[in-house]
C-alpha cells in the first residue's frame, strides 16, 4: 500500500478516523471515508488515470463534479461492472475495485496512443472522410474496427444481481441543488409549512459551500449548512434527497431523479434496499439552483494529467485535504482563480505564477495574491505543456493587445500541477430542458435564464449570480416566491445570513489562447472537448467545410457528444465557431439540452418492470387448472390463454402438431372444451340500447327477438372493419355484447365515443362484464350430451334450444348464461358463470366430459377449425384496410338501413372498387406444403424482381379434418380468382403454386353447426 | 346454490404464502373473499333517482367525485359521474340487484351484477402509503387522499379501484380479476423493502 | 408526461388517458347526403395547427368520460379543459381539485360540436 503523500495533515471533511482500501488498475490505495475516487487518487498522487476517446492520449482528473470528462472508470467486475463513471461521484467504499477504460494493455502503456501520431489523419468528420469506400467494408471491417478501438467502457455481459425501483410523489416546492441559493431557498419554503423535496446529486448538502473557506454569518459555511439541514430535517413535510440526481424535467412540471441508494456502500451489503431509485416527482414549482460549471481555457495541449479546472483544486485542498500538486501555475482569465490560489496556497501548494489574459488584474484578490507574493504575469498566454504523463512545466508568452498572438521569446516554468479557469457557465440543462428560453450576458459571457415557460424559477450561479451573499439573498427570495405560488406562506423572503461580498473584475472571454503558431499547425492541440478528442483546429476546419450551425457542427466534429454531453466544452466551442464566423454568439446559439442531464443506468428506468413484472399477465379464472395440466400458453394481448395442451407419456411430450391434430379430432368426432373466458363482454341497458347496436353494426338489430344470438360485424367510419361478436338479446332493452378479446376495452371506449358525444340522446349504459363471466365453450358432436349431464333442467333439444339462442339455467349448480353459437363449425355451447364460480364450473366439465372423452383444447385448435370453416379473425384477416365486402361478407351489411357506422364509405371510388384484395381459400399443390403466414402471392411462377404482388396469406394450418393444408388469403381481386393458380415464393428458389378456392373447407353447408 | 360454493378469490395460487406478507413490521397484504359487486348507473340530476337508491341502500349516493358512503350492508364507491360501485358481503348481492331493479321500474338507469369483475387485496399498516406511491401517480399524501375516498387510477401496468378505508392507512386495492396475479406480485415486491 | 384535469376527477397523469384526436368535428347528420369531397372531408382532413388546438381526450382508466381540452401543441400548456358539449371558450377549468365544484354535475353531454 502506498502512503497517501498528497494529504494534507489536517482539515477537509474526510473521517481520518475510517480509512478506506480500495484498488485502482489493480494497485491498492488508502483512502478516507468522504473520499470520491478522484480525491483519493489525487491524495496518493495518482493523475494519469485514462486515456482519450480517439488519440489515447493520457488523461488526468479535470474537474470535482459531475461535468468530469475525462475520468471514465469502469467499476466492479463481473455481473455488476459499470462503465463511463465519473472518479469525481463515486465514492469509495472498502473493497472498491475501479479501472481505467480506453487503454490497453494498460493506461500506463497504451498501443492505441499510436493514434496520437497519426492524428494528423484524425480531424474532423474523419469517419465520414475516412471509411466511405468501398461500401462493403462497413459493417465488416470498419465498423468492429472502430468500434473496438474507440470504445469507452465495457457493458457488462451478465444478467444484473441489483434491483431498482420507482417512486411518485407531488411536491409543492422542488428544489434542484443544495448550494447557499438552493438551501436558503429550501429553508424559505420549508418554513411556509409546504411539502418541499431538496435534492443534490453530491452525498452531502452544501454545494460549492463544501469546497470553499467561505464564511456565513461569522461562522465557517459548513457550519452553517449543518444548521440548516438540521433544522430541514425538522420539517415533517420536507424530504432530503442526498446523491440524487434531477436528470429530467418534462411538461407540467414533471420531473425524473436518479437516487443512487447503495452506490456508496460495498456491492451486495444492503439487499433489501434497491440500489437506485427513480423518483416521478410532479411538482407545483420548482426551483433550480443548480450551480455553475467552470470553462476550462483553450490552450495549447491543454490536456495534460496536472492541468485541471483550478475551482475543482480549490475543492480538492479545502474539502477533501488533497493536494494535486506541490507547484502550480494557475491560468486565468477571471477573479475565481485568485479565491483557489489563495486556498491552495494556504493548504501548502506553491504557486509558481497566476498567469492572467486579462491586462490588468485588480480587485482585493488579487491584491491579496500580490500581498502574498504570487508571481502574477498579466496580458500573458501559457503557448505550450511539458510532460507526457503528468505536466511538468509551461512556457509563457506575453500577448498581444487583441490576444491573438504572442510577443518575444517564452518562459519556462517547472510545476506540476496547472490550475486554469476559463469563467463559469451557469448550469442552465433543467431551464434549457424544461424549454426555457436562454439569454448570452456579453457582461458575464455565458447563457443565463431568460424567459421561462414551466412553474420554476432559477437562483443562484445557475442564474448568473456568483457573488456569495447575492446567491442567499436570491434563494431566500426566490423559495418564499415559489412557496406562495404553490398556495403557502406570504412570499417574503426570510431574513438572510451574513456573507462577503467579492466585487468580481470583469473576466476576459479570449476563447483561444494564443501560441507560437496559428492553431491547427505545429503539434501542439488546443483541445476544446476532451472526452472526443475535439480541438480548436477540428471546429475551424468544419467552419471552413460548411458546418457552421452549430448542431451541425455537434454532429460533424463530435464535440459535446460524450458521456459528459459537453458540460465543459460546449461554450467554448460554439464561441470559437461564432469567432470564426464574425458573429455574436447569441446568433449562433447552443445545441438542445435534453434528458439525462447525467448519465442514467438502464435499471432505475426499469424499475421493477422486470421479469415477471415485465408486463401484467392477465389469467382466467381457470388458469390454475391449465398451469396444473400442462397446457402450454400463448400470449393474446396480455392474456396468457392455453395454446395447446400437450399429453405426456414414458415415449415423451407431444409437439404442437400432435397435440392440436389430437384436439382438432376430438372436437369433430367427439367434444372438446376451450377457455373463452378472455372474449370481451359488454352489458348494454336502456330503452335505446336496440337503437344503438342497429347504428354501429353494419346489420339489423332493432328485430332481434329476446333469447336470441346474432352475429355482428363493426366497422368505422372509414367502412373498415374494427371488430365482430356476437350479440344477444337479454330482455326488451338489455343486450350482452362480445368482442374479440384483443379489442375489449378499445371497443368500449368507441362506443361510449359515440354515446357521450354523437348520441347524446339515446339512453343506453354500457358496462364492462368482461371479468364478471367465466366461458367454458363445449364443442363437438357430443357436447349436448355434457351440458345434458351438468344441466339436468335444461331442453337441450335443438327445437328448445335451437342455434343462436340463449337460455339461462342452473349448470353444476351456479345460476348460468348458455349461449348456443359456434366458432368451430360444431355443435357447440358456450356457458358463462360468475368469475368466482369459474374453476368450479370447468373441473364440473372435465368431470361431467369424462366418459364422453372431454378434451380440453387451445387457441391453436381454436384457429384451425374456425380456418376450416372460413370464420375471420379480426386483426388476422383484417388489417384497418378491409371491408366487409372484401371478407366476402357482403351478407352482413344490410342494404335497407338508411344509416350505420361505415356506410357512407362504401359508396366512396377506392372502396366500391372491384378488384380490392379480397379474401379467399389457397389450396396447396402439394397437400402437405404449409405455407406460412404472410407469404407474398404472385401471379407468375417465376420472374425478375420486382414481380407485382396479388396479395398475402393471412391464415395457414395443416388441417387434420381434411388430410390436407389449407389457408387464407387476401388477394387482389380474388372473388375473379377462383379456380386460378397463383403462386407463394418462399425464397431460395422455391416456389409453391396453389389453387385459389372458395374460404369454407368445411361443412359449407353449416349441417353439423344446426343440430 | 351458488352462495354455498367457495368463492375463489383472483390471487390464489400466491395467497397460500400469505403468512410470510403479515410480517412483524411493514405493510401486511392479504386477499379478502370476493365481495358482491353492482355497478349502478343513472342520472344523478334525477332526484327520483338519487332519492330511489339512497331509499334501498339506507345512505346517500355519493355525489362527489371519488368519494365513498356506506352502510350496513353495502359500501357505494363513486366511480363516474353517473357510475357507483356497490360493495356488499358475499352473498348479497343477487337479492340488491333484485331490489334495485324493482324499485327503479322504469327510470333509466342500470343495475349490473359485477361480483366477478374484481377481487379486492388489503393492504395495511406501516409504510402501506410509500408501498402504493412505488406504483401509483395519485397524490396519496393525508392531505389529498383520505379515508372516505377512492380512485379510479393506475397501480403499476394494472388498472385498479383504490379505497382508502383509515389512517392506519389501511387501502382497499380493486384489480380486474384478470389482474389479480400481477397485482399481488406487484404489492408483495414493492412492500418487500419494509419487512422485517 | 401532461398533468390532464380531468372535468370530473381532477388532476391526473397522461397515461390514465387515451387520445381521440381534433375535437368539435361533428358527423353529418345524414351521411348519405354528402358529396364525396365532403365525407372524406370529415374522414380525413383535420387542421393540425401550430398553436392552440382543441382536441379530445377520454379517462380511460378513471372515469371513462371524454371531454375536450385546449393544448398548446408547441408549449404542451393546457389553456383550457371543458366536457363534451361545452362552447368553444366555454367554462375554463384551470386547476379545480378533484372535490371541488363537481358535486352532482351531471355529465354534459352533447355532440363533438
Amino acid at each position: 500500500m502506498t502512503k497517501d503523500a498528497f494529504r494534507g495533515a489536517t482539515g477537509g471533511r474526510i473521517d481520518r478516523s475510517r480509512p478506506v482500501t480500495f484498488t485502482f488498475n489493480g494497485r491498492t490505495y488508502r483512502g478516507y471515508q468522504g473520499d470520491t475516487l478522484a480525491s483519493a487518487l489525487l491524495a496518493n498522487g495518482v493523475h494519469l488515470v485514462g486515456r482519450s476517446f480517439k488519440y489515447h492520449r493520457p488523461r488526468g482528473i479535470l474537474s470535482a463534479g459531475s461535468e468530469e470528462s475525462n475520468a471514465l472508470i469502469q467499476l466492479e467486475r463481473g455481473n455488476r461492472t459499470e462503465p463511463n463513471l465519473r472518479a469525481t461521484q463515486i465514492e469509495i467504499h472498502e473493497g472498491l475495485a475501479a479501472s481505467s477504460q480506453n487503454a490497453w494493455p494498460s493506461v500506463e502503456t497504451d498501443v492505441g496512443s499510436i493514434n496520437n501520431v497519426l492524428s494528423k489523419v484524425f480531424v474532423a468528420g474523419f469517419y465520414y472522410k475516412t471509411f466511405m469506400h468501398p461500401q462493403s467494408f462497413w459493417m465488416k471491417v470498419y465498423e468492429p474496427v472502430i468500434r473496438r478501438a474507440a470504445g469507452l467502457g465495457k457493458a457488462p455481459a451478465e444478467p444484473d444481481p441489483d434491483f431498482y425501483d420507482k417512486m411518485h410523489v407531488h411536491s409543492d416546492v422542488l428544489i434542484v441543488g443544495s448550494g447557499p441559493a438552493g438551501l436558503m431557498a429550501a429553508l424559505a419554503a420549508a418554513r411556509t409549512g409546504a411539502r418541499v423535496i431538496l435534492a443534490d446529486e453530491q452525498n452531502e448538502f452544501g454545494g460549492s459551500l463544501l469546497g470553499t473557506r467561505e464564511m456565513i454569518d461569522g461562522r465557517p459555511a459548513a457550519d452553517w449548512v449543518a444548521a440548516a439541514v438540521e433544522e430541514l430535517r425538522a420539517f415533517p413535510e420536507v424530504r432530503l434527497l442526498p446523491r440524487t440526481t434531477v436528470t429530467g424535467y418534462y411538461d407540467h412540471n414533471y420531473l425524473i431523479l436518479a437516487e443512487r441508494r447503495t452506490d456508496h456502500l460495498p456491492r451486495g451489503s444492503a439487499p433489501k434496499i434497491s440500489r437506485q431509485r427513480l423518483w416521478k416527482v410532479r411538482a407545483k414549482q420548482v426551483v433550480l439552483a443548480t450551480g455553475s460549471h467552470e470553462r476550462p481555457l483553450v490552450f495549447a495541449d491543454n490536456d495534460r494529467p496536472g492541468i485541471m479546472l483550478a475551482g475543482a483544486v480549490r475543492t480538492y485542498v479545502n474539502r477533501f485535504a488533497a493536494l494535486p500538486g506541490r507547484r502550480a501555475v494557475v491560468l486565468t482569465n477571471n477573479d475565481s482563480a485568485y479565491a483557489a490560489a489563495l486556498d491552495m496556497n494556504d493548504a501548502g501548494i506553491e504557486i509558481a505564477a497566476i498567469v492572467d489574459l486579462r491586462g490588468h488584474a485588480g480587485g482585493p484578490l488579487a491584491a491579496e495574491a500580490k500581498r502574498r507574493g504570487f508571481r502574477v504575469l498579466t496580458n500573458t498566454a501559457i503557448t505550450a505543456t511539458h510532460g507526457s504523463k503528468r505536466v511538468t512545466g509551461v512556457d509563457v508568452m506575453m500577448m498581444n493587445g487583441p490576444g491573438e498572438d504572442v510577443i518575444g521569446a517564452p518562459t519556462r516554468i517547472d510545476c506540476d500541477l496547472v490550475a486554469m479557469s476559463g469563467g463559469w457557465n451557469p448550469a442552465v440543462h433543467l431551464f434549457s430542458q424544461s424549454t426555457g428560453k436562454l439569454r448570452y450576458d456579453d457582461e458575464l459571457s455565458c447563457f443565463v435564464p431568460g424567459v421561462s415557460v414551466q412553474a420554476e424559477r432559477s437562483a443562484g450561479s445557475c442564474k448568473g449570480t456568483f457573488d456569495l451573499p447575492a446567491c442567499l439573498a436570491e434563494g431566500a427570495a426566490t423559495g418564499a416566491q415559489a412557496a406562495l405560488a404553490a398556495g403557502h406562506g406570504d412570499g417574503v423572503a426570510p431574513a438572510v445570513p451574513a456573507a462577503t461580498s467579492v466585487a468580481p473584475q470583469p473576466l476576459r472571454p479570449l476563447w483561444i489562447v494564443p501560441t507560437t503558431t496559428p492553431v491547427g499547425h505545429g503539434k501542439a492541440k488546443h483541445f476544446v472537448d476532451f472526452q472526443n478528442d475535439v480541438s480548436a483546429a477540428d471546429v475551424l476546419l468544419a467552419s471552413r467545410e460548411g458546418y457552421q450551425s452549430v448542431e451541425h457542427l455537434k454532429r460533424y466534429t463530435t464535440t459535446g457528444m460524450g458521456t459528459d454531453q459537453g458540460k465543459t466544452s460546449n461554450v467554448n466551442a460554439l464561441a470559437i465557431l461564432a469567432k470564426s464566423l464574425a458573429s455574436p454568439i447569441p446568433q449562433v446559439g447552443t445545441t438542445t439540452f435534453r434528458p439525462p442531464y447525467t448519465p442514467t443506468t438502464y435499471g432505475v428506468l426499469a424499475g421493477r418492470d422486470v421479469g415477471e413484472l415485465a408486463d401484467a399477465a392477465r389469467v382466467t379464472p381457470m388458469h390454475s387448472w391449465h398451469v396444473a395440466h400442462g397446457a402450454a400458453f400463448e400470449d393474446v394481448g396480455q392474456w396468457k390463454r392455453p395454446w395447446y395442451f400437450p399429453k405426456g407419456d414414458a415415449q415423451g411430450t407431444e409437439d404442437m402438431h400432435a397435440a392440436v391434430r389430437r384436439e382438432c379430432r376430438a372436437v369433430r368426432n367427439g367434444v372438446g372444451v376451450l377457455d373463452a373466458s378472455t372474449l370481451g363482454k359488454i352489458d348494454i341497458q336502456g330503452p335505446d340500447a336496440a337503437q344503438l347496436l342497429n347504428r354501429v353494426y353494419t346489420n339489423a338489430f332493432l328485430k332481434l327477438d329476446i333469447g336470441k344470438c346474432r352475429y355482428g360485424v363493426m366497422c368505422k367510419e372509414d367502412g373498415m372493419v374494427m371488430d365482430d361478436g356476437v350479440t344477444t338479446r337479454l330482455g326488451p332493452n338489455h343486450f350482452l355484447m362480445t368482442t374479440t378479446t384483443g379489442n375489449a376495452a378499445k371497443v368500449l371506449e368507441w362506443l361510449e365515443d359515440y354515446i357521450q358525444t354523437e348520441w347524446p340522446d339515446l339512453r343506453v349504459f354500457l358496462t364492462s362484464v368482461t371479468e364478471h363471466w367465466a366461458t367454458a365453450s363445449i364443442a363437438g358432436p357430443k357436447a349436448r350430451e355434457v351440458v345434458a349431464e351438468l344441466a339436468p333442467d335444461l331442453d337441450l333439444s335443438p327445437e328448445a334450444f335451437p342455434y343462436m339462442s340463449y337460455r339461462e339455467a342452473v349448470v353444476a349448480g351456479v345460476p348460468a348464461r348458455i349461449f348456443r353459437i359456434s366458432f368451430t363449425g360444431e355443435l357447440s355451447y358456450e356457458i358463462n358463470v360468475p368469475a368466482q364460480h369459474g374453476l368450479h364450473l370447468w373441473e364440473n366439465i372435465m368431470r361431467a366430459g369424462e366418459k364422453h372423452g372431454i378434451t380440453p383444447y387451445g387457441t391453436e385448435t381454436m384457429h384451425v377449425l374456425r380456418a376450416e370453416k372460413g370464420y375471420i379473425i379480426v386483426g388476422q384477416e383484417t388489417d384497418a384496410t378491409v371491408t366487409p365486402q372484401d371478407l366476402g361478407m357482403g351478407w352482413v351489411v344490410s342494404k335497407q338501413k338508411a344509416d350505420f357506422i361505415g356506410k357512407r364509405s362504401y359508396t366512396r371510388k377506392d372502396t366500391a372498387r372491384s378488384d380490392r384484395k379480397q379474401l379467399v381459400g389457397l389450396l396447396t399443390d402439394d397437400p402437405n406444403e404449409v405455407l406460412p403466414e404472410g407469404t407474398q402471392l404472385t401471379a407468375i411462377a417465376d420472374g425478375h424482381a420486382p414481380v407485382p404482388m396479388l396479395g398475402h396469406v393471412t391464415s395457414s394450418y395443416f388441417s387434420d379434418t381434411l388430410g390436407r393444408s389449407i389457408a387464407l388469403a387476401l388477394v387482389s381481386d380474388g372473388f375473379n380468382r377462383m379456380g386460378q393458380t397463383i403462386f407463394a415464393p418462399l425464397g431460395g428458389g422455391k416456389t409453391v403454386s396453389c389453387a385459389v378456392t372458395k374460404p369454407v373447407f368445411y361443412d359449407p353447408e353449416g349441417v353439423r353447426l344446426h343440430g | 346454490m351458488a352462495d354455498t360454493l367457495l368463492r375463489r378469490g383472483g390471487a390464489e395460487r400466491f395467497t397460500q404464502a400469505v403468512a410470510a406478507l403479515s410480517p412483524a413490521a411493514g405493510p401486511r397484504l392479504a386477499e379478502l373473499t370476493p365481495p358482491g359487486q353492482i355497478n349502478l348507473r343513472g342520472r344523478p340530476s334525477d332526484p327520483k333517482f338519487v332519492r330511489t337508491v339512497g331509499g334501498v341502500l339506507g345512505c346517500v349516493l355519493p355525489l362527489s367525485a371519488n368519494t365513498v358512503t356506506s352502510a350496513a350492508d353495502v359500501t357505494v364507491l363513486w366511480l363516474g359521474p353517473d357510475e357507483w360501485l356497490l360493495v356488499t358481503p358475499p352473498g348479497v348481492e343477487t337479492a340488491l340487484v333484485a331490489r334495485l331493479r324493482e324499485a327503479l321500474g322504469d327510470l333509466h338507469a342500470a343495475v349490473t351484477d359485477v361480483t366477478g369483475n374484481r377481487t379486492r387485496l388489503r393492504l395495511s399498516g406501516p409504510n402501506a402509503r410509500e408501498t402504493l406511491m412505488k406504483g401509483c401517480a395519485l397524490d396519496l399524501h393525508p392531505a389529498s387522499f383520505k379515508p372516505g375516498q377512492c380512485a379510479q387510477t393506475l397501480l403499476a401496468r394494472s388498472g385498479i379501484i383504490l379505497h382508502q378505508i383509515d389512517d392506519t392507512p389501511t387501502y382497499d386495492v380493486y384489480p380486474r380479476r384478470s389482474f389479480s396475479e400481477y397485482t399481488w406480485m406487484w404489492l408483495s415486491d414493492a412492500m418487500a423493502e419494509y419487512q422485517r | 408526461m401532461l398533468l390532464i384535469n380531468c372535468p370530473w376527477c381532477g388532476p391526473r397523469d397522461e397515461t390514465e388517458f387515451g387520445y381521440g384526436g381534433e375535437a368539435h368535428r361533428t358527423r353529418p347528420a345524414d351521411p348519405s347526403g354528402t358529396s364525396d369531397i365532403e365525407w372524406a372531408e370529415f374522414l380525413f382532413m383535420r387542421t393540425n395547427p401550430k398553436g392552440a388546438h382543441r382536441e379530445r381526450w377520454v379517462h380511460s382508466h378513471g372515469c371513462r368520460r371524454w371531454f375536450n381540452v385546449e393544448r398548446h401543441t408547441v408549449t404542451n400548456q393546457i389553456t383550457r379543459v371543458y366536457p363534451m358539449g361545452g362552447q368553444v371558450g366555454g367554462t375554463e377549468i384551470a386547476t379545480p381539485a378533484a372535490e371541488q365544484a363537481i358535486e352532482a354535475k351531471e355529465p354534459k353531454q352533447g355532440s363533438r360540436s
